[in-house]
């Protein structure tokens, strides 16, 4: 029963689309903090524009809104659902900045709305820099001595005053972005101007800098009572100055006494309760020597929050929802011990680490310098009872082809010194490189990367290890893996086989153990089933004797495998509990739904390893494993754990889809012959390991090919390639060619429609969740492309042919559970081009604009029912759905913002509505893409000479919308000579009016180019740059211009409508 | 060095041996916080046990003396998961391990420190026997159980009179004066005595009434101690003798002493409170507050009706936290605001006021 009698109704507000510095733990506490509402009896209105999240399933809460996040739609949404107050805290910045955006215009207090939790002052006196100086010399705490300033000489004066290097930090921005450390004026004069342009309110605070000293965190709570507790502390391994965000770290603090972690705890506390905070918030402290500065206060959880949320059991959001509504800390139960209320700090047993996941393997020409702006997609989190132990593990599940062990041999000393000294995702690997070489001792190791010699001590422990593993293998073992070493590893030093080891291991009686996090390190009994391995004495795990299953997560956020599979893998824990078989989950993202403590029967906070999951199987003798869930890292492992589940005689099974099976579509030359044999039509295509040998494939196949090694994920190194010359480059440069690694050559077809399919097979039946017609070509990643539901532009007599040949395909493989399609349509020919045997990125989307829940439906073929006894069936929708993607450009500067077959979004919005043209629109809008409606506004074309023919249809409607036009010299002419009025503007170098000064000036409302040829590309990629940096909306594909020049004249006369999904599927 | 932990309900676990040689008998107990192994280690509080970290990574910033909480070690062995012999931080004077062997103290580390605590929080607290030694045989082991029973229990043993100053002595300051009962006080008491220029008299726990009343002090505090508060007679006597005539404040070992001298009953409790998370709910204000603890018995809260007024409660357990007596002008708590270690959230609550004495 809520304190506050009359909330009866919240709206709660998600954080929008997946981004670098935004990710899935906002889905997380916003599911957490629905779930804590409504078991209070509060009825929860939740608006978000992200599909691909669980807060947005029906179940979640009362009426669901997937609309744009702007403050003028969720106006419309509290004008129809006239909450009684809104809970901002929950949906990261996105949610901070749109409630203070409805204050400020007045819809609160028109609607009678409470802000509930932490109070609107409270935030403007953590987010704004200048009220928190003040706030925090109120209370005596100490900050770094800075100044706010509006201007790029200001900032220079200051920066003279303080002495340089100094830190830059813009006001309200997402992750740091925008913030530096300059160490020049000249690098002072760039971060500033460009931090102005994107603070929100052109602010920002140059601050003396504290570069090296250590970086410890504080989780708070605070209730209405004034009653304050900490979570939990964490120590950046990495020092002050990079992003706590893209730091190695470890909780709890490993390097502080008692007497400085009190310091720093009592200084927390002091700051949540001066702020008056209601609910989490995270505090950041620099130490050194015993003296600290207050860095930065989050009033709101964070991505911090839900590390500390997975590493202490302790339910963050759940319990500031609570807060929120009044109740009490000790008013709240404990659900964990389920004796002791929320009113404790945990204790904890283990060591956690967490490891930023960075997407350099994407952005190969990215600058990978750690700062103090965010680049990683997401993290991993691993537990342990010694330090190495969580680190390895932690460095494991990260799924990259790294780790300590061989590889680094190439670095030279100099290089190796840089590596030590300048941070990037390189740098652990570079201290386990010095260590073994020997050549820097531990503290000249400590000095040059100002880690505490404490953790390079740590490391070095790794590499002494692996020589003891070397001069005695039966000695060291437990101790090895007392430390995290994977039998791999231990098999690669002693030269041994990872079977004999693991073997060897089950004869000596040397098996991993499993330790719970209990919140309260084993002083109270738990009731939470969470746990993680180490080599002890006691096993804490009693399997049961239920029929269950484990189901296979999908690790750490990262572009091409993002929330959607976590989405996936619960709406499969789901299934299994409405069919009453036990639910497991091994996972290691702490950031998501699947790894909160009360969604599974049993969680396994583990690496996604052969070894870490076999582990588990064995000690709980599942009867089955579920790999299609968790994306390709799960589906890797389908055919490995089979193999050895057969030669241990277990009686676990891979469930669905048959391993061999799922491999045919996996293998291209397999799958080929596959299509062959169905007398399905698939691009013309061949492999090469050579040079010599793709000349051959062309010379059949002719130009453009579509060029890729074998066996990658998300698209990683795919080019297409339209000559010779591009294919010599490619062939020497982008890739490294072996025999057991050929690059495949696929027949690249222009101009061609892309299609997506997600469906379900029983073995027998097909049922087809959606047909998503793509906006963009066949040639940008589907991943990267906008896409609708229903097709708008494929005959019934294609879309006929794409239903027959999913169904062939699905039943041709066999597949019991998920499959998704890839097919391309030219000149009414469908051909396939890729079938993924597993769950994809666009099953939420399909759940949400279709209403079924594809991923439950396959969950529960998978455990033997047959499609027809589920009784569910194709669905024609009413209503148009459109997913559009966002892309992290403005996180890599110096990267070109065009699209291509390499995937690069890090996540996706669903824009619903009864037509095209709307849905389309707000699916641009809360891409935060807006397009521009007034009338009079400017838009910028330039396209390159192939598109000139489209371009003309676009001109049209933007000038039947009452738009104007400008453009580049070849476009204007070529539209004027159409009759068309358009203004040319002049070539960037030729001096005023040109298109980047009208960016400037914030004259232009949307910049529509594409890439043209090598004279003009510099100038395209420099205006392409601008608009990320400028925040200028912009479109780089003709069929998206098509698209939005329809929807600009559609929406023309009408205004954004808000429904909630339940509207649209209650008849 | 090898070394062995036996138990009383037959657990022998071995381990590696760390600290000095020999043979160590107490009670083992947990405590749960992860920093503060230097304060814990010196707290006389501690004196008859055995103590064990639930935090597996135990030395990692060293020795520095700086916050001893006695002049040295008290507790009788240390058993830690894993001991840190590369300490680091700038106040390091020496690991933690050369810190045990100058104090002559046993240790054991490399086992299982977590199933030790559950089977303590099933079982309740037993006596153990820590062993550090050449050779870990079967004998030994044995012979290491049968001490570990054979022990007599805590509340058997007069454990105050081994950690109580032998001679009276003063902290000279200009504020009122105060006379502190000296059960095994923390530095950090007298500390924060000091620091708001009390006048301190600190006198053995075994002074008669007439003795401490001569220096005409303004309040008694009774600290904190260890064992059973049953054996603390004569601190008991006195506070049966002074209550009503001069305020009384007590600390821990000193709220339960106060307690029974009131008529009220205290008991074992099955493993008792160590750790620096333990909720305690202010029944006026209605707040919850973090405090430290270390302590093994508690008052019976049945037995407190009508002599004091419950003014603070342990939100886990529902235990006595603090109690008053507004008449006799006796105010107690049962956790410890000097922390050290520990949450400082009621350092400054208790001894501001307990520097405002009427």
């Amino acid at each position: 029963m809520p304190k506050v009698e009359d909330i009866k109704k919240v709206l709660v507000i998600g954080s929008g689309p997946i981004q670098i510095g935004q990710a899935a733990e906002f889905d997380f506490s916003g599911s957490q903090a629905c779930r804590a509402l409504r078991e209070e009896g509060v009825e929860v209105v939740l608006v978000n524009s992200n599909p691909a999240t669980i807060m947005t399933d029906f179940e979640m809460a009362d009426v669901i809104y997937i609309e744009p996040l702007r403050a003028d739609v969720v106006a419309k949404v509290v004008e129809k659902e006239r909450p009684d107050g809104i809970l901002a805290g929950l949906g990261g910045q996105t949610a901070l900045n749109l409630t203070a955006e409805l204050a400020e215009l007045g819809v609160l207090s028109k609607y009678d709305v409470n802000v509930l939790g932490t109070p609107l002052e409270a935030i403007y006196d953590a987010e704004d820099r200048e009220r928190f100086k003040q706030a925090m010399e109120r209370i005596n705490e100490p900050i770094p001595r800075g100044v706010t300033v509006t201007s790029v000489a200001e900032a220079e004066e200051v920066a003279t005053e303080l002495g340089l290097p100094v830190i830059i930090r813009p006001s309200y921005t997402l992750g740091g972005t925008g913030g530096g450390i300059a160490r020049t004026l000249e690098e002072l004069r760039g971060i500033v101007s460009y931090g102005l342009q994107i603070s929100r309110i052109h602010q920002v605070l140059v601050e003396e800098s504290v570069l090296g000293w250590k970086e410890i965190e504080y989780e708070v709570m605070r209730d209405a009572n004034d009653t304050c507790i900490t979570i939990c502390n964490m120590e950046n391994l990495d020092a002050m100055g990079i992003h706590t965000g893209e730091s190695i770290v470890v909780t709890p603090t490993q390097t502080l006494t008692d007497e400085e972690h009190q310091m720093l705890r009592s200084a927390s506390i002091r700051i949540i309760r001066a702020l008056r905070v209601e609910g989490g918030c995270n505090v950041q402290l620099a130490l050194k020597d015993g003296s600290y500065r207050v860095i930065e206060v989050n009033p709101r959880v964070s991505r911090s929050s839900a590390l500390a949320s997975k590493a202490t059991g302790y339910p963050i959001a759940r319990v500031a929802a609570k807060i929120a509504i009044g109740l009490h800390l000790d008013e709240i139960r404990n659900d964990v011990t389920e004796e002791t209320p929320a009113s404790f700090e945990p204790a904890i047993d283990y060591v956690v680490v967490k490891i930023p996941r960075w997407p350099f393997d994407k952005f190969s020409n990215a600058d990978r310098t750690l700062t103090t702006s965010m680049k990683s997609t997401g993290e991993v989190m691993a537990i342990g009872r010694t330090f190495e132990e969580a680190l390895q593990k932690a460095l494991r599940s990260l799924d990259i082809d790294k780790d300590f062990g061989a590889g680094y041999e190439n670095w030279s000393e100099t290089e190796l010194k840089r590596l030590l000294e300048i941070p990037t995702d390189d740098r652990i690997y570079a201290i386990y490189e010095a260590l073994k070489r020997g050549i820097f001792s531990i503290n000249a190791i400590s000095e040059l990367s100002c880690i505490d010699p404490f953790f390079i001590n740590k490391i070095d422990k790794i590499v002494q290890m692996e020589a003891k593993l070397k001069a005695n293998l039966r000695e060291n073992m437990r101790k090895a893996k007392r430390m995290g070493f994977p039998d791999e590893r231990i098999a690669l030093l002693t030269g041994r086989s990872s079977e004999e080891i693991s073997d060897y291991r089950r004869e000596e009686g040397l098996l991993s153990t499993y330790k719970m996090v209990d919140t309260c390190a084993a002083e109270f009994e738990a009731k939470t089933p969470y746990f993680y391995s180490s080599y002890e004495q006691e096993c804490e795990l009693k399997p049961s004797t239920r029929k269950k299953v484990l189901i296979i997560g999908a690790g750490p956020i990262r572009i091409g495998q993002g929330i959607e599979f976590d989405y996936c893998t619960v709406h499969a824990v789901k299934a299994l509990k409405e069919e009453g078989i036990e639910a497991h989950i091994i996972n290691n993202n702490p950031e998501t739904v699947s790894t909160d403590y009360d969604i599974s029967d049993k969680l396994f906070f583990e690496p996604l390893t052969f070894e870490d999951v076999m582990n588990v199987i064995e000690k709980e003798n599942y009867d089955g494993v579920m790999v299609q869930f968790g994306g390709q890292t799960s589906v890797n492992l389908a055919v490995p754990l089979k193999k050895e589940l057969e030669r241990l005689g277990a009686k676990t099974i891979i469930m669905g889809t048959d391993p061999e099976n799922m491999d045919i579509a996996e293998d291209r030359g397999r799958f080929s012959k596959f299509l062959l044999r169905l007398q399905i039509p698939q691009a013309d295509s061949g492999y090469a390991t050579s040079l010599e040998g793709a000349k051959e494939v062309v010379s059949r196949i002719g130009f453009p090919v579509l060029v890729r090694p074998s066996y990658v994920l998300g698209g990683r190194a795919m080019e297409i390639v339209y000559d010779e010359e591009e294919l010599i480059r490619y062939m020497r440069e982008a890739v490294r060619v072996s025999k057991e690694k050929p690059v495949l050559i696929d027949k690249f077809l222009e101009k061609a429609t892309e299609v997506d399919v997600d469906a379900v097979c029983d073995g027998e039946e097909v049922l087809i969740g959606a047909i998503m017609e793509h906006i963009e070509e066949a040639g940008v990643h589907s991943g990267d492309s906008a896409c609708v539901i229903p097709p708008q532009s494929l005959s019934a007599d294609v879309i006929e042919t794409v239903r027959d040949y999913t169904r062939r395909i699905a039943l041709g493989l066999q597949i019991q559970g998920l499959l998704n399609l890839q097919m391309a349509v030219k000149e009414d020919v469908v051909y396939v081009l890729e079938v993924n045997p597993r769950s994809s990125r666009t099953i939420p989307f399909v759940a949400k604009a279709t209403g079924l829940p594809l991923a439950k439906l396959a969950a529960k073929v998978m455990l033997g029912h047959k499609l027809k006894d589920l009784e569910v069936n194709d669905v024609e929708i009413g209503h148009v759905a459109v997913k559009e993607v966002v892309l992290p450009f403005l996180k890599f500067t110096g990267v070109d913002t065009i699209l291509g077959p390499e995937m690069k979004s890090t996540g996706e919005v669903m824009g619903i509505d009864d037509e095209f043209d709307k849905a389309f629109f707000k699916s641009e809008l809360a891409a935060y893409n807006p397009l521009p409606l007034d009338r009079g506004s400017t838009i910028f074309i330039s396209v390159c000479k192939e598109d000139r023919a489209v371009i003309e249809d676009v001109a049209r409607n933007l000038k039947k919308a009452g738009l104007s036009i400008v453009g580049t010299k070849g476009t204007v002419e070529y539209l004027r000579q159409r009759g068309i009025d358009a203004k040319k503007l002049k070539k960037l170098q030729d001096g005023s009016p040109n298109v980047i000064e009208m960016m400037h000036s914030q004259e232009i409302k949307l910049v529509i180019n594409t890439p043209t040829d090598k004279q003009s590309y510099k100038d395209g990629s420099q205006i392409r740059r601008a608009c990320i940096e400028l925040g200028v909306p912009y479109i780089t594909t003709m069929q998206a211009a098509k698209a939005a020049a329809s929807a600009i004249l559609g929406m023309q006369g009408s205004e954004i409508e808000v429904k909630s999904i339940n509207e649209y599927f209650t008849k | 060095m090898k070394a062995i932990l036996a138990l009383e309900d037959g657990t022998v676990v071995e381990g590696e041996g760390w600290g000095a040689e020999g043979t160590a008998l107490g009670e083992l107990v947990f405590a749960t916080p992860f920093t503060g192994y230097e304060e814990a280690l010196t707290d006389p509080s501690y004196k008859g046990q055995i103590l064990m970290p639930t935090y597996p990574l135990i030395g990692n910033y060293g020795v520095s003396g700086a916050k001893f909480q006695s002049e040295g070690i008290k507790v009788e062995g240390f058993v830690v998961r894993e001991k840190c012999d590369f300490p680091s931080h700038y106040k390091n004077t020496r690991s933690i391990e050369q810190f045990l062997i100058e104090e002559g103290v046993p240790g054991i580390c490399e086992l299982d420190t977590r199933m030790l605590t559950i089977k303590t929080r099933q079982y309740g607290t037993m006596k153990a026997c820590l062993n550090v030694l050449e050779d870990c045989s079967d004998e030994e082991k044995a012979n290491a159980l049968e001490l570990a029973r054979a022990q007599p229990d805590i509340s058997e043993l007069d454990l105050i009179e081994q950690v109580t100053c032998k001679k009276p002595y003063r902290l000279k300051g200009n504020g009122k004066r105060i006379a502190v009962i000296d059960l095994g006080v923390k530095r950090n008491i007298l500390k924060n005595l000091a620091e708001r220029n009390l006048d301190i008299f600190v006198f053995p726990a075994n002074t008669c009434k007439s003795e401490i009343l001569n220096v005409e002090p303004d309040a008694l505090l009774l600290s904190n101690g260890p064992g059973d508060p049953k054996r603390g007679r004569n601190a008991m006597d006195m506070v049966k003798k002074s209550a009503g005539e001069i305020p009384i404040y007590g600390i821990c070992l000193g709220l339960q002493i106060i307690a029974l001298a009131l008529g009220c009953d205290t008991y074992k409790l099955k493993f008792g409170h160590r750790g620096a998370n333990q909720p305690v709910k202010n029944l006026k204000s209605g707040r919850v507050y973090i405090t430290a603890q270390n302590h093994g018995f508690a008052v019976d809260i049945d037995s407190m009706d009508g002599i004091a007024e419950l003014t603070q409660l342990n939100a886990n357990d529902h235990t006595v936290e603090g109690f008053e007596n507004a008449y006799l002008g006796i105010k107690c708590v049962q956790y410890h605001p000097e922390a050290s270690p520990g949450p400082w959230d009621t350092e400054k609550i208790f001894f501001d006021e307990l520097a405002t004495i009427r």
